[in-house]
């Protein structure tokens, strides 16, 4: 039942009363609206003071970080030896150079949040517990960054991006070729056998290889999906739906027995890391595949007969109309596909590999620190939590701001 | 090939050269690309035949299933010794693997279900607390978390003799670092007309389910039909057993020298991938049912609550038959990819499918080809099924829209 309007004494009806947004007014409303919803607060509270009492005591009390501390060198890194040490900083440095680009390419949709990426590397530097070392090299990655930032600014706008793309595609074999070396041991860069690679580096390592590679196979393999040819849609068809339909597992145990067996006979045995690649770019590729086919769905009919009317040929308007667009919605669902595949990475701790997990279980069969999985475990957990966080960050931005047709809001 | 004869005689006809013919290029490119693709296979797999030949010498054989499998199995729901075929190992494992899914579904649907509502609450802290919960285990991987669970945890258990003993002397339950032990029932002689008495109470709970859904679509008026096929289904449970003479013989755990004997148990195996794999099932079945409540229109909630309609039948009869279209498809998806995420059981010893197939069987036997080709067609075989019933289920849906 509507109620009368409210009036002052001389028989005007009052303006509405102004929304209320003080500090007791919110809590009233969000917190304590009815008696169910104050029970509910109540429980909340009681919960989360009980886990945030539980967690900080382990945190400050019970937990031993010792076992952190002295192995923080090989779970970032494996065995990978201490005097190469600097190559893989010299690979950081590159990646900030190429985040530096991409940050400039990208900025209009990254817009804030660019800030906050932008500067992971000097955040590191201050904490307190990084080494001498690890800071002076921190801040040299930033300066990387801001130099490749400010560089890219002098490159034409349109350029950009094409910069951006092909850095970031060659970044991957520059450092692959890095870590791995050329010259015998008493050269500048002696080889570094892959088995030796491990840790965060191997763990990141391998998604970004899985997503790179797997790109090119998976955006053949969407087009053939949509092929008007029977032949060449069922065989994609086929290996895109046999890949998701296994699990990842059972995809790393044939790259792992299998692989050398397909190989022929006259080539050398192949590095365990690299069959472990091969195998994930292989799984990737079918999932890729799905996401670049979402994209090219996307694109308006329009787009292929505008193509066509113009006298594009099929080839050169996959290439240079609908590709590039589909590929630009994709983006962000590209992002937490890499996310995915940075969670899954642990698994090649099953096949032999020392990833982050493989290094932490390795070090748990230690007899000096037997009794701290939970103080490693929780560790490892965190900070596959903080990457994979800080990309759904970064992604969720782009999705906002990449859409379709984007471009032509001018018109 | 008649096709390919046809152009063949349409393009003598036409002024078109046959290499610029498209429909005639179209067929010579799939040539091309299948005899490629051929080609490669054909490569690749006779480079694996010389070399199994040349090192071990043994030509592939599926002969080694019916061998004796030579190991014991700690984990079955069906009798399994050393000396029963590798066939039989494998069933065991697969049996497992649906053991520990089906379970992990339904208990990951619960959750994932309760904290989507969570997380569409108007109470602020009731919502962040399930933000908090989906951005956290959203972003671990899974294997870390069973392993967690597994090694930290549940591994630091206390021993046997010191276990932990609950709710003694009713129902006691042992939880120990060997695994959770309960009382549970053995078959006894009246067991199997036990088991036709439930089969014929389901079949009768279905029938009045039925017969009230219909009496609801006549009259306008839907009773509570899930309720009601639980009270019956209880009602022939409970009955049946007292009217027989005890169908099953309780034993309650209890501690014997270092070992618990008596009534069932679960091990720590089967606990620590059910926890792992639910917790992070969830996250993402909390978002995929927010998305779905969601998706039903403000307008729907609205109208219904100015026709008279109570919250609770506002939910039942509303929201949750429209939200529940948009909520199905990814929950099976999920459902498979939970499937497939139990041959993690391998990392912490879980006896699944794959840890017997992919690890025993293939390290006892060396029979790396033949036991990889059966695995992947057994977890093709689950997928294929599920994605059959998705589909079926997206084509019902779409019909009766």
């Amino acid at each position: 039942m509507p109620t009368a309007p409210v009036t002052d004494p001389q028989g005007n009806v009052l303006p509405p009363g102004r929304e209320g947004n003080t500090v007791v007014q919110w809590i009233k409303e969000n917190l304590f609206s009815s008696l169910f919803d104050s029970l509910l607060t109540v429980i909340s509270l009681l919960f989360m003071f009980f886990v945030l009492r539980l967690a900080l005591d382990w945190v400050f009390n019970l937990a031993q970080w010792d076992v952190i501390a002295a192995n923080i060198n090989i779970l970032m890194k494996g065995s990978y030896p201490g005097e190469q040490v600097w190559r893989i900083w010299i690979g950081l440095y590159l990646l900030g150079g190429i985040a530096g680009i991409n940050l400039r390419a990208w900025n209009r949709e990254l817009n804030r949040s660019t800030v906050t990426i932008a500067a992971i590397p000097l955040i590191l530097a201050l904490l307190p517990f990084a080494s001498e070392r690890a800071r002076v090299n921190l801040i040299i990655i930033q300066g990387t960054i801001v130099a490749a930032y400010l560089l890219t600014s002098v490159a034409k706008e349109k350029r950009r991006r094409q910069i951006a793309a092909i850095t970031s595609i060659f970044y991957i074999p520059a450092l692959i070729f890095l870590l791995e070396g050329f010259t015998d041991e008493n050269g500048i860069m002696p080889l570094v056998k892959s088995d030796l690679w491990g840790g965060l580096l191997l763990s990141v390592l391998l998604a970004a290889v899985g997503i790179i590679f797997s790109l090119p196979i998976g955006i053949i393999l969407a087009l053939g999906r949509r092929s008007r040819q029977p032949a060449i849609s069922a065989l994609c068809i086929t290996y895109i739906e046999v890949v998701r339909g296994v699990p990842l597992i059972s995809i790393l145990f044939m790259g792992n027995i299998m692989l050398q067996l397909f190989m022929p006979q006259s080539l050398p045995p192949i590095d365990r890391v690299i069959r472990v690649m091969v195998a994930i770019t292989f799984f990737t590729a079918a999932y890729m595949a799905e996401i670049v086919r979402g994209g090219l769905q996307a694109i308006p009919k329009g787009q292929y007969d505008a193509a066509y009317a113009l006298g594009f040929s099929s080839l050169k308007s996959m290439r240079i109309i609908i590709l590039p667009q589909a590929l630009r919605i994709v983006i962000p669902v590209i992002v937490s596909q890499f996310i995915g595949l940075l969670l899954d990475t642990t698994l090649v701790a099953l096949v032999g590999l020392y990833d982050l997990l493989g290094i932490g279980q390795a070090i748990l069969s230690n007899p000096n620190w037997l009794g701290r999985s939970q103080e490693v475990y929780v560790f490892i957990g965190l900070i596959y939590w903080i990457l994979a966080t800080s990309m759904a960050f970064a992604s969720q931005r782009l999705e906002k701001t990449l859409g379709v047709g984007r471009n032509y809001d001018g018109l | 090939m008649l096709s390919l004869v046809r152009y063949m005689a349409y393009a003598e006809q036409t002024s078109t050269p046959l290499y610029r013919d498209e429909r005639f290029l179209r067929i010579i490119n799939q040539v091309v690309v299948v005899a490629l693709v051929a080609g490669v296979l054909i490569f690749l797999y006779s480079n694996m035949v010389t070399a199994l030949r040349t090192q071990k010498e043994v030509p592939i054989s599926y002969d080694f299933l019916n061998d004796t499998a030579g190991f014991n199995l700690g984990e079955s729901t069906i009798a399994f010794t050393r000396t029963d075929p590798i066939h039989r190992a494998m069933l065991v494992g697969l049996l497992n693997t649906f053991k520990v899914s089906i379970a992990g579904i339904v208990l990951a649907t619960i959750l994932g279900t309760f904290i989507g509502v969570m997380r569409l609450s108007t109470n602020f802290l009731v919502s962040k607390i399930a933000l908090v919960y989906i951005n956290v285990f959203r972003n671990i991987p899974p294997l870390l978390l069973l392993i967690f669970w597994y090694r930290a945890i549940f591994l630091k258990l206390p021993r046997v003799q010191e276990a932990i003993v609950l709710f003694d002397p009713v129902f006691p339950v042992y939880i120990a670092n060997r695994g959770l032990f309960f009382p549970w029932g053995t078959a006894t002689e009246s067991w199997y007309t036990y088991r036709w008495i439930l089969l014929g109470g389901f079949a009768l709970a279905l029938f009045v389910a039925y017969l009230l859904r219909q009496h609801g679509k006549r009259t306008g008026r839907m009773p509570l039909v899930t309720l009601w096929f639980l009270v019956i289904l209880l009602a022939v449970t409970v009955l049946g057993y007292v009217i027989l003479p005890d169908p099953l013989e309780i034993t309650k755990p209890a501690l014997k020298g270092f070992n618990i004997r008596g009534g069932g148990s679960v091990s720590l195996e089967f606990w620590g991938l059910l926890f792992g794999l639910v917790i992070y099932a969830a996250a993402y079945i909390a978002e995929a049912v927010r998305a779905g409540i969601l998706s039903v229109d403000r307008g729907q909630r609205e109208a219904a609550r100015a026709l008279g309609f109570s919250s609770f039948n506002i939910m039942r009869l509303i929201i949750l038959p429209q939200a529940i279209r948009v909520v199905v498809p990814p929950l099976i998806s999920y459902a498979i990819g939970f499937t497939k995420n139990t041959s993690l059981g391998l990392a912490i010893g879980y006896t699944d499918f794959f840890a017997i197939t992919g690890g025993l069987i293939l390290n006892n036997t060396g029979r790396a080809v033949e036991t990889l080709t059966i695995i992947l067609l057994v977890y093709l075989t689950i997928s294929l099924i599920a994605s059959l019933i998705l589909n079926m289920y997206n084509r019902r849906i779409t019909l009766s829209h």
